[in-house]
């Protein structure tokens, strides 16, 4: 990292200052806001797999509902036994006080950040391996899969669902629920940008891009390339299981396929939001997913029912006709704000050549 | 752990028969994929879907009043029309690219597939009666449908047609010299983009014929097109492109694998089963595969 800036110092600290005020600028659109802070929580993770390493997945999913089993699992068996809370429907037999739901949530989120990233590690081994589409379709699988395979546990509430431990009613301030959850997602999204900000500054984000352009040949530069690519996806796993548990919490009801392992939602979204912003670029999945979530926002309402049509031919048209993205867009556009010093011969001598 | 299916051999039979009757109505939706990845090298995820749309057709001819068998002659042509369209909207502009633009363009035509039928047809599970009875084996201990046989019968025999025209006919062997090499093939005057067009019509209309054939033997709903693309997917995977005794036979082994599954884990965990296996299928690969790449170790 270093030394940062002074301009980036006004920006960060001027965003830093939005972000603290907004649940009180926007009282009404907290949800809207928190939801917002783990859509880029999630597209900045996917990016370091699908931008830097070129590993498209479609299974950053998996982590992100295995957090948020995880956390209401935890949050419930802490105190109760958590097969008897799934059958009665939840919180009908038994209540948090206010000190067992933050503890509860606490040690919960904290196992979400970490089992994650163990399982991440653990199948990463043989996940890892696989190359182009055999590795997208793979992750595609594994993120259907765990979603059928929950709705059969019974533990977890099978089919019916599971109802995370509603927010304590002894605090009476009925804003203080959207609160905790904004700055919970809020120091999140800051984690994670710091953590990527990070890795942009090193010599591992260098290896990631290395593994993309050509792997063979990193792999013949000395690089242990698996055991690069297993670590970026732990790093995706541990922040991916964190918002998972957030959202759990934030959303008071889990469902194997449509909440948790929502693939055809999130595990979509995910992708579309770091394409959508320029994939490979810090910025850009930041830029993507606020634009993506303003665009869903605004018009979800308008079209009901149509939703889905419009997300798919979204998706196609982003696909085939932006595949760079916006910050790519910008990139080509304006090459000097990037730093990039283009020599007018040089690309007069590639003209020709075209 | 208790299982029925050990305790009554004859459960394994009824299960066996089943597997392998279902097995040769994957092979056939695995052909088309085969066919689309071999000839445009795309894969389509929108290949379940296009079974399902296939199957809806034979069903509002049920609804109509037409017996359901005669969607397995209409449906195809319907589907051939809508492949052809589909192309030339949407593949046309995702076939020389990545692999993964085609699987992420294919992804979004899923999702507007399946919403439109569920608009169309509804959220329900329907099923079309073809009302061909059953037939009783081994002293009635053994039931088999058969709108079953029907439907593997009808499989085999589109194979084989298609198999011959892909021999026979001038359109085949341009597709054959496409998917050898396109560039040589259009130097030689193949028009390859009407190759590729035709390539996903044949495609779309085997997922035609496939459909209609699960419209009288299994049941349709909007949302159940994924685990198709994922059996086809699969199967070539396994049997490898342009080897069609190959996806025969790996058609009916996943056919097996799905109705053991079905009995010893329990009907809930069916389709995580199959995409469990498709994890294993890929993994296993992988790693015999990096026994082949040791040049780099």
């Amino acid at each position: 990292m270093g030394n940062i800036k002074q301009k980036d110092l006004i920006l960060y600290s001027g965003l830093i200052i939005l972000g603290l005020a907004a649940p009180y600028l926007f009282s009404a659109f907290k949800v809207q806001l928190t939801y917002l802070c783990v859509l880029i929580v999630l597209a900045m993770t996917w990016n370091l797999q699908g931008g830097e390493m070129g590993y498209n997945t479609f299974g950053n999913i998996l982590f992100y509902g295995l957090g948020m089993y995880l956390t209401a699992s935890v949050q419930v068996g802490m105190f109760f036994p958590l097969a008897e809370w799934t059958e009665s429907g939840g919180e009908k037999t038994f209540v948090h006080t206010t000190a067992q739901y933050f503890q509860g949530i606490g040690v919960g989120l904290l196992v979400s950040a970490i089992i994650p990233a163990i399982v991440a590690g653990a199948i990463g081994y043989a996940i890892l391996g696989l190359r182009g589409h055999y590795f997208a379709i793979c992750t595609l699988g594994l993120g259907i899969a765990a979603g059928e395979i929950a709705g059969g546990i019974e533990i977890i509430g099978a089919g019916q669902g599971f109802t995370t431990p509603p927010f304590p009613a002894e605090i009476v301030d009925t804003e203080a629920r959207g609160k905790f959850f904004y700055f919970l997602s809020f120091a999140l999204l800051i984690g994670t940008f710091v953590f990527v900000k990070y890795i942009y500054g090193s010599r591992f984000k260098l290896i990631l891009n290395a593994i993309r352009d050509n792997e063979d040949k990193a792999e013949a530069m000395g690089i242990q390339t698996m055991k690069y690519k297993i670590t970026g996806w732990m790093c995706s796993a541990f922040f991916c299981g964190l918002a998972g548990g957030i959202m759990g919490g934030l959303i008071g009801y889990i469902d194997s396929t449509d909440v948790a392992f929502d693939g055809r939602e999130m595990g979509v979204f995910m992708v579309l939001m770091a394409i959508l912003g320029g994939k490979g670029t810090l910025w850009g999945p930041v830029i993507g997913a606020t634009l993506f979530h303003f665009f869903k926002e605004g018009l979800w309402t308008l079209i009901l029912g149509w939703q889905y049509v419009a997300l798919g031919v979204l998706i196609v048209v982003i696909v085939i006709y932006f595949p760079e993205g916006l910050m790519g867009w910008l990139r080509e556009k304006y090459p000097e704000r990037f730093g990039e010093v283009i020599d007018e011969k040089d690309r007069k001598a590639q003209v020709e050549l075209k | 752990m208790d299982f029925l299916i050990f305790k009554a051999p004859m459960l394994m039979v009824q299960a066996s028969l089943d597997g392998i009757l279902l097995g040769i109505l994957f092979a056939l939706i695995a052909y088309g994929m085969a066919l689309q990845w071999g000839v445009m090298n795309i894969i389509n995820i929108a290949q379940g879907d296009l079974v399902i749309l296939g199957g809806y057709i034979a069903y509002t001819m049920y609804l109509a009043g037409i017996h359901p068998a005669w969607g397995v002659i209409v449906s195809p042509i319907i589907m051939f029309f809508v492949g052809w369209a589909l192309y030339k909207l949407v593949i046309n502009k995702v076939v020389d690219r990545d692999l993964f633009i085609s699987i992420l363009a294919t992804f979004g035509i899923a999702i507007v597939f399946q919403q439109l039928m569920n608009f169309i047809f509804g959220a329900d599970v329907v099923v079309a009666q073809s009302e061909y009875g059953t037939t009783m084996l081994f002293d009635n201990s053994v039931t088999l449908p058969n709108s079953k046989i029907f439907s593997a019968f009808i499989s085999v025999l589109y194979a084989v047609a298609l198999v011959i025209y892909m021999k026979k006919s001038k359109l085949g062997r341009a597709i054959r010299a496409t998917a050898q090499n396109a560039r040589a093939a259009k130097i030689l005057g193949v028009d390859t983009e009407k190759v590729y067009a035709a390539t996903f019509g044949i495609n779309a209309a085997l997922c035609g014929i496939a459909g209609a054939l699960i419209s009288i033997t299994l049941t349709l709903h909007p949302y159940v097109g994924l685990p198709y693309t994922v059996r086809s997917f699969m199967i070539v995977i396994v049997a490898g492109l342009g080897n069609l005794p190959a996806v025969a036979l790996s058609g009916m082994g996943l056919g097996l694998f799905e109705e053991f599954a079905d009995y010893i884990l329990g009907t809930e965990f069916r389709i995580g089963a199959v995409f469990m296996l498709l994890v294993f299928i890929l993994v296993y690969r992988r790693f015999k595969l990096s026994k082949k790449r040791e040049y780099l170790k």
